[in-house]
């Protein structure tokens, strides 16, 4: 394309700044500023309101018995045996959530950068699961699935056992025995296709010219997969990481589905924690607490996630 | 993902409390001026949809009253109703509450009076009530704060066509040993199926009703009349651990995350012989589009040890919010939604076994009902007035109720206690261990009642 702006011939008069810069800088801005006040309020009053409340003693059943008790929650949120067990637990499920189905989705998006027939319908159907809402999943999850009387699992192996002559195959009641692994495959199962479609995106944006010098080179397909591809995906793969860790951290459909937090609390994560203490136990200050300190903990995560996505936006505009 | 940020909803739900706290009462959200429209905050239990259907022709055609329903799952309507009344929003002038909210809101000056609208009424004769029901709706003042809408006990239900084929009678006052002998007798009866449906299901309302009614006729209490923690008592534990052993040994599959509609399920599908629960069940269990052994179960009274009699009581019954602008208005739904009118209304246009019952002595004595519930009838009344809210163990307690603790602490308290004992059931910890961490936490909340 050319461009058709043709520098001036002859040099025009200097515009004069009517105003200072500053001042029209927010004239510029003044349209927005209802769009922003709206923003602070939906967004930062609720914080503010949360962190005045967990320095309080607050149980909504017991009116009147409310009152200031400075840093103490937080005192309880750190100490509490079971919300230790509950950030184990949240870190134990993220971590083996987020990986899996990075080193799944890196299988198919493999698979799915091939050209072979049929491959637009394989890559929506692949996508799927992540469409379907938390809640459906969980519920296809525990009872299509995992359920000891008609689920699938025990379904089939009912039928192979009855193929080599037995009656009934064994009882395995899923959720009670593999509880965690019961919510990690589920969620695996919604978010392997989100992890796919990134590395996808990132393996099609490989340079064919590299890939192919790497070829008349003589590379092997292993070589070339672990010197050119993997280094080119690592931005890719972090960013799904970190995407993929700040959600599956609020993981709460599933746990409350599936398990229930349990048995015991093998399953509790740290929202479903606080739902307990907020609709159960009815302690707004301490439910309030344990807010901040996820909602902190976040935002060290996506203070990550956004210095990986500005690598990215860095990599494209230096190429 | 459109998961919600739950780590904030604890500030979304915080500030919108705040809000309606510092408006104050102005807040009202029902209409004020002629009071002829009241909001109704109702479970969304089969018996409460029956009533939004037949309102608009009935009540409003003749009292000019509009009525306006939300219906909501327990879970949801727990969480709203508590925070609108606890925050006096004012949104709703009648809402469904349990038996287990009755006193703790009393206490708290959360409800109207209901005792004094009954008395005026002659045609709603609140005499015919069944005691036990006005007993455990009743405040610590002794006047009545809510009205009953239906009632439920608790009774075992079993498979006859599998006791006749093992040669089995199930007794009609059976005690929890002949329970535990006749399942293992019926266990595998027919493949795949197990001896009894108990529910292991974490959760006070779940796996703690029937596990309390247990633990009371075995002698153990959750706590003594003076607050004493009893969670690791000889009696709590001896009664935890027959429960545990006999759904481990001869219960359902999946037992830890089986609660009331899991057993439904196992029950009415043939994968249980027996099944103790609620005696509402029994409905449900009767109608052959969904259960394949309407008209082939049996029905026996709740299991005891030490107890003349073992069943639960629970109640879903009508309260007013001191909130209330329409309090008239209101009180006048309340005592035609309970009334006998309103029950043969049902009868009429819906069917007999539709009937919301468990709350009325006359009920039972009506006909049409009988041939309805004729099997399981009796015995539903007998357990609701064989129950003792006040005393249902072997020694005093400190609040009233059967299946619970009528404490705001009870909901947290029972759910972690149950969460650790349904782990016991998944083979994940031991009874011991569960027990023995159930009763920190109960000598913890026991500590706010100690003087």
């Amino acid at each position: 394309m050319t461009t058709l702006t043709a520098p001036p011939k002859t040099a025009s008069p200097p515009v004069r700044p009517r105003t200072s810069p500053r001042a029209g800088a927010w004239k510029r801005r003044i349209p927005l500023l209802p769009a922003l006040i709206f923003t602070i309020i939906v967004t930062q009053l609720p914080f503010v309101a949360t962190l005045v409340i967990s320095t309080l003693q607050w149980n909504i059943l017991k009116p009147g018995e409310r009152h200031f008790v400075g840093l103490s929650n937080f005192k309880f949120v750190f100490t509490d045996e079971r919300l230790r067990t509950a950030v184990l637990n949240t870190v134990v499920l993220t971590a083996s959530v987020v990986l899996i189905s990075v080193v799944l989705g890196l299988g198919l998006a493999m698979l799915l950068d091939r050209r072979f027939l049929g491959r637009g319908l394989a890559r929506t159907m692949l996508i799927a699961p992540f469409l379907v809402m938390p809640v459906a999943a969980a519920l296809l999850w525990k009872h299509a699935i995992y359920n000891p009387d008609y689920g699938l699992l025990n379904g089939t192996l009912n039928a192979v056992w009855r193929l080599f002559g037995a009656a009934n195959g064994p009882t395995v009641d899923w959720v009670s025995s593999y509880p965690m692994p019961a919510v990690v495959i589920s969620l695996v199962w919604q978010w392997t296709p989100f992890m796919m479609l990134i590395l996808l995106a990132g393996l099609q944006a490989q340079p064919g010219d590299v890939l192919e010098a790497a070829r008349m080179d003589g590379a092997s397909a292993l070589q070339t997969f672990r010197h050119i591809t993997l280094p080119h995906l690592r931005q890719y793969i972090e960013l799904g990481v970190l995407l993929g860790t700040i959600y599956v951290v609020q993981t709460f459909d599933a746990v409350y589905t599936i398990t229930q937090g349990g048995p015991g609390s093998q399953t509790t994560n740290l929202p479903y924690e606080i739902y307990l203490t907020m609709f159960r136990k009815y302690e707004y200050g301490q439910a309030a607490a344990a807010g901040v300190v996820v909602v902190l903990g976040s935002i060290v995560i996506a203070t990550f996630a956004l210095r990986t996505i500005a690598s990215l936006f860095r990599e494209e505009v230096s190429r | 993902m459109p998961s919600t940020r739950y780590a904030l909803i604890a500030g979304a739900a915080a500030t919108a409390l705040l809000a309606t706290a510092c408006s104050g009462a102005g807040a009202g959200g029902s209409s004020g001026g002629g009071g002829k429209r009241i909001n109704v905050l109702m479970v969304g239990n089969p018996q409460m949809e029956d009533i939004a259907k037949l309102t608009k022709s009935t009540f409003t055609k003749d009292t000019g009253i509009k009525v306006n329903f939300t219906v909501l799952p327990e879970n949801e309507l727990r969480d709203k109703v508590t925070q609108d009344i606890a925050t006096q929003a004012g949104q709703y002038d009648v809402a469904t509450i349990g038996a287990y909210e009755v006193p703790i809101w009393t206490k708290n000056g959360w409800l109207h009076e209901l005792g004094s609208y009954a008395d005026k009424d002659t045609a709603f004769d609140k005499a015919d009530l069944l005691k036990p029901m006005v007993q455990s709706l009743s405040g610590a003042d002794g006047k009545l704060y809510a009205l009953p809408f239906y009632g439920e006990s608790s009774m075992l239900m079993y498979n006859k066509d599998v006791m006749k084929a093992k040669g089995v009678t199930v007794p009609e006052h059976p005690t929890w040993q002949q329970i535990a002998d006749i399942a293992a007798k019926v266990d595998g009866a027919e493949p795949g199926m197990r001896g009894i449906c108990l529910r292991g299901l974490a959760g006070w309302g779940e796996l703690g009703a029937p596990l309390t009614s247990v633990v009371n006729t075995f002698g153990g209490t959750w706590f003594t009349k003076d607050w004493k923690a009893q969670v690791d008592s000889p009696a709590f534990r001896k009664a935890t651990n027959f429960y545990v052993d006999l759904v481990k040994k001869h219960g359902e599959a999946g037992a830890a995350q089986s609660g009331f509609t899991e057993c439904l399920n196992a029950m009415s599908q043939k994968k249980v012989a027996m099944w103790y629960d609620a005696t509402s069940a029994a409905g449900s269990l009767e109608d052959p589009a969904s259960s394949k052994i309407a008209g082939h179960v049996g029905y026996a009274y709740a299991p005891t040890v030490q107890t003349k009699s073992s069943g639960w009581l629970w109640a879903w019954a009508w309260a007013m919010p001191k909130t209330t602008k329409n309090a008239d208005a209101a009180a006048k739904f309340m005592l035609w939604a309970s009334s006998k009118k309103y029950e043969s209304l049902v009868g009429d246009k819906l069917g007999w076994a539709r009937v919301p019952s468990g709350k009325r002595a006359s009920t039972y004595a009506i006909p049409q009902y009988q041939k309805a519930a004729g099997s399981f009838g009796d015995i539903t009344l007998k357990s609701i007035e064989g129950a003792d809210p006040a005393n249902p163990g072997t020694q005093p307690r400190p609040t009233v109720g059967v299946q619970y603790v009528a404490i705001p602490e009870f909901q947290d308290l029972g759910t972690k206690v149950t969460q650790e004992i349904s782990a016991a059931i998944a083979g994940k910890t031991s009874v011991d261990k569960a027990l023995n961490d159930g009763q920190k936490l109960a000598a913890d909340v026991a500590k706010n009642y100690q003087k």
